[in-house]
């Protein structure tokens, strides 16, 4: 077993540094895309961490020079796990710039497109990213089924519940287990001191794990019935959607159609009502602690989402705003999108201005310019450049997104079933306010959000059925499809809110072809290095003060990181206007 | 000397698998797979086997959407295939160890199984800036992927970036992107499973292929499985009466568009691609991009980002008949 801390002593300053370590997680696992986290550790403590974004692709350099009407089918490429969200972000940037509304059809299309990708996303992140930083797969052969089985029956009323079901569950993974061969449980952290639930709790945990995977291959079934297929549905068009609505037709959204809809989101629902929830709450009532640890930069943006005419933002059923300072008891501070700057001081890519210089993704360049250490290393230079993600500010400040900083939004502008929702789970948990802003607050959120989107999974459905019965059959709007009908130039911004987060396209079209792309990614907000001001991104933040009790099994970090979700391919991108080559990197024998 | 099927039988029930459920699984994948229904009994036998496959699943520059691909199996489930016929001993994506923890289940498995275990590789490898643009553990994918294809029994390259670089090495390929054969000289025993994302139903054929027969089914010049590579979506498709009719899509949302006729004129490239998505379709058989009414994007075939686009230009030469 190598070393995997060395005594790390602080450069600068006068007397004798305290003793401090250097802790390396590479790959940070169960995430979308590939992050390191270097942390200091002092006292059994994060004093300080750095989050790296380990890799780059250049999708803005590609995207230069293409037909506009393609740009969608590329950009929903950036992630497969995010799918969906970068192609409604990116035909909302075109239909911006050229100046296109879309039907209604297409506009609940979309809405029913995303909300399916949120329910299905949170699900699968608590049970198959996040949960096993809180179960522990060996504990639950422990398990007592019975009592397991009234565990599951005091929170749940979800049938598969009997002591015999549990009691089958816990053999298959005895046998499993017997093998000798652990397969991505192998190598793990069974037995860390960290893990608080009994072994009831972590049977309940391992079987509801199972009946996730069943169940989001499932309800995503909505997405190929909308969408072709997932991942990445194919419907999507400048201008609408490619998915005819007509009652009389068998190839189009037809009744049938639409009961099939129906009974998957009333599938969805129920799992997340019935198990989802009643899960999250379980383990969060194990684990207080981390309603204390991993609060984090306190900043909030959302760009709001789910529009309920149009594009128009004022529309959204999902409130758009800002918050600074935990500040929740005032209304949300609206959204400019001219405060947004992005950083490369600690990135790397150089700028034309210099490194102090923060850009607004109009005046946005990207020149990637590596400058770390030579794979294979051993530490990143954190006192310099030490990411492929930049830094974005909004008037300066590091924000967080995703579903903490839309819940908050949401529950500032006074939304009365999140505030419901909110101060429910509060009160079940038996915590105040102040609780939201930490790990486990992030993960309430996140379990909040997912059920009060699947909520309106039937009533989105209703309104598309009412267009269609009602003659409304129109998907698309064609006036400005021809490139005939373009401005010699246009520019124009998309936004989304995608699972992670808050995610923006700008878009420069020139005679014809996308001059110009460029992306600000949720994950790159959360995950962001330090700014020309020295100041950390989210995460980097949150991890300060994080308890390590054991820096070989860094779980407490997996806890902390893993609580925002983050999707590193969606982090890293080019955006370039001036197509700079990369500098020759001298190979160190 | 083979098990009794009693034995066998007991096995099953332990994992939780009905006898019923078992055969049904191998009725399916005998039809998939296009062999005899008589093999049901031979592909039962073979998935019992223990010890179970040992098969390490890399990602480098990726969307992990085969990886999201991969969760939607059914027949068998994914959970079947982790718990049951492979043994997953390294995904990023999945796994519960990091850091150094998961880089020690890469290298036990290359360690305990040289030549016996399986990589699945997802995304594309860059080859530029000495492989600074995909760093995992602090060593670059290039590095790796090298050393882990070198030592495996096969690879299964998944997805259109594992190929041929996928639109990461879309013009003007920034980061000098490959596909594992390019980036992997002289790689042995390599399969592909082109698509944007590789369709799950292939993907499990394949394994299950290898499970049964201890061989890998027959592939093409360019390492595809001829079972699902070896027509064009257009021999196979639903729409082919509408193309030979001359009954065309004209527009978004017209008649034709809501009747489901041809795509051909709205850039549709199932002509051109060869794939059987037309055939085994996608989610559980429940729709397909064409089925949902946008064309075919050719997502199957070579270099599609660039040799397919832009995707809303009509194929040359078709559809004037």
């Amino acid at each position: 077993m190598p070393d995997i801390y060395l005594p790390l002593v602080t450069n600068g300053g006068s007397g004798v540094p305290p003793p401090s370590q250097r802790l390396v997680v590479d790959p940070i696992t169960r995430i979308e895309g590939h992050l390191r986290i270097e942390a200091q550790i002092q006292n059994g403590r994060v004093v300080d961490a750095w989050s790296s974004g380990t890799s780059f692709r250049g999708i803005e350099l590609v995207l230069k020079g293409r037909d506009p009407r393609d740009a969608w089918v590329f950009a929903e490429r950036i992630c497969g796990v995010c799918t969906t969200v970068h192609a409604i972000a990116s035909v909302r940037a075109v239909e911006n710039a050229l100046g296109i509304t879309i039907p209604d059809n297409a506009r609940i299309m979309r809405n029913l497109l995303e909300a399916v990708q949120f329910v299905q996303d949170h699900v699968i992140h608590f049970y198959h990213l996040h949960a096993l930083d809180w179960v522990d797969i060996v504990s639950a052969l422990s398990a007592n089924p019975t009592t397991t089985s009234n565990l599951a029956r005091s929170i749940s009323t979800w049938p598969n519940s009997s002591p015999d079901y549990f009691a089958g569950v816990q053999n298959k993974l005895q046998v499993f287990v017997n093998s000798g061969q652990l397969g991505m449980f192998a190598n793990a952290y069974w037995g860390h001191p960290a893990y608080k639930l009994p072994p009831e709790g972590n049977l309940l945990a391992v079987a509801h794990y199972l009946e996730a995977l069943d169940w989001q291959r499932n309800i995503i079934q909505m997405h190929a019935v909308l969408g072709g297929k997932n991942p990445h549905p194919q419907t999507y068009l400048v201008g609408g959607m490619a998915t005819p609505v007509d009652p009389n037709s068998q190839s189009a959204i037809n009744p049938a159609r639409i009961t099939q809809l129906r009974n998957l989101a009333a599938q969805a629902l129920d799992f997340v009502t019935r198990v989802y929830l009643p899960d999250l709450l379980l383990v969060a009532s194990f684990y207080p602690e981390w309603t204390t640890l991993g609060g984090g930069v306190g900043n909030f943006l959302s760009y709001g989402d789910f529009p309920m005419s149009g594009n128009d933002p004022a529309t959204y059923w999902m409130p758009r705003g800002v918050i600074f300072n935990r500040n929740i008891s005032a209304s949300p501070q609206a959204l400019d999108q001219n405060q947004i700057r992005e950083y490369v001081t600690r990135s790397w890519y150089t700028y034309s201005g210099g490194d102090g210089v923060g850009l607004h993704p109009y005046q946005g360049e990207t020149a990637p310019k590596y400058t770390g250490p030579q794979p294979p290393y051993q530490y990143l230079d954190t006192d310099g450049k030490y990411s492929w993600l930049k830094a974005p500010r909004y008037n300066e400040a590091p924000m967080e997104v995703g579903p903490l900083a839309r819940i908050l939004v949401a529950y500032a502008a006074g939304q009365p079933r999140v505030r419901q929702l909110v101060d429910g789970t509060l009160a079940k948990l038996g915590v105040g306010q102040a609780a939201l802003f930490s790990t486990l607050g992030r993960v309430a959120a996140r379990g909040i959000e997912t059920q009060w989107v699947a909520e309106q999974l039937a009533p989105w459905i209703d309104q598309l059925n009412t267009n269609m019965l009602s003659g409304n059959l129109t998907i698309h709007n064609k006036t400005r499809w021809d490139p005939a009908s373009w401005p010699a130039e246009a520019s124009g911004w998309g936004t989304t809110e995608a699972p992670r987060g808050a995610l923006g396209h700008w878009v420069h079209v020139k005679n014809g072809k996308i001059e110009n792309y460029q992306a600000i990614v949720a994950t790159i907000w959360n995950g962001s290095p330090r700014d020309a001001r020295g100041q950390r991104g989210a995460w980097e933040e949150a991890l300060i003060g994080t308890p390590i009790a054991d820096p070989a099994k860094p779980v407490e970090i997996l806890r902390t990181v893993h609580s925002f979700d983050p999707c590193m391919a969606c982090a890293v991108h080019v955006v370039d206007a001036h197509g700079a080559e990369v500098t020759r990197i001298q190979v160190v024998p | 000397m083979p098990d009794s099927a009693p034995k066998r039988e007991e096995r099953l029930t332990q994992r939780g698998i009905s006898r019923r459920q078992f055969l049904s699984f191998c009725g399916f994948m005998a039809a998939a797979m296009a062999v005899p229904a008589t093999h049901k009994v031979r592909i039962a036998e073979a998935l019992d086997a223990a010890p179970r496959l040992p098969v390490v699943w890399l990602g480098f520059n990726d969307c992990t959407a085969d990886t999201e691909s991969f969760l939607h199996a059914s027949n068998p489930t994914v959970s079947s295939i982790l718990l049951d016929l492979i043994s997953l001993d390294y995904h990023e994506t999945l796994m519960a160890a990091s850091g150094l923890m998961a880089t020690k289940s890469l290298q036990d498995t290359m360690t305990r199984y040289p030549g016996q275990y399986v990589a699945v590789i997802e995304g594309a490898i860059p080859a530029a800036a000495n492989g600074a643009y995909c760093v995992v553990g602090g060593r670059s994918a290039l590095s790796t992927v090298r050393e882990v294809c070198g030592s495996a029994m096969a690879t299964i390259a998944v997805g259109a970036c594992a190929w041929d670089g996928g639109w990461s090495a879309a013009a003007p390929n920034p980061t000098g992107s490959l596909g594992v054969r390019g980036a992997v000289p002289g790689i042995k025993n390599l399969i592909v499973l082109p698509g944007c994302p590789m369709n799950v139903v292939n993907f499990t054929a394949t394994l299950v292929y290898r499970l049964t027969y201890g061989a890998w089914p027959a592939v093409d010049s360019q390492g595809r499985p001829k079972f699902a590579y070896d027509e064009d979506i257009h021999d196979e498709c639903p729409r082919h009466d509408h193309y030979e009719d001359g009954r065309f899509v004209l527009e978004w949302g017209d008649a034709g568009h809501r009747q489901g006729w041809c795509l051909y004129k709205m850039g549709c490239r199932g002509p051109k691609t060869k794939s059987n998505c037309s055939k085994v379709k996608w989610n559980d058989g429940v729709n397909w991009p064409i089925g949902a009414g946008h064309g075919c994007i050719g997502c199957a075939s070579p270099n599609f980002w660039d040799q397919m686009t832009p995707f809303y230009t009509a194929l040359p030469g078709g559809g004037d008949d």
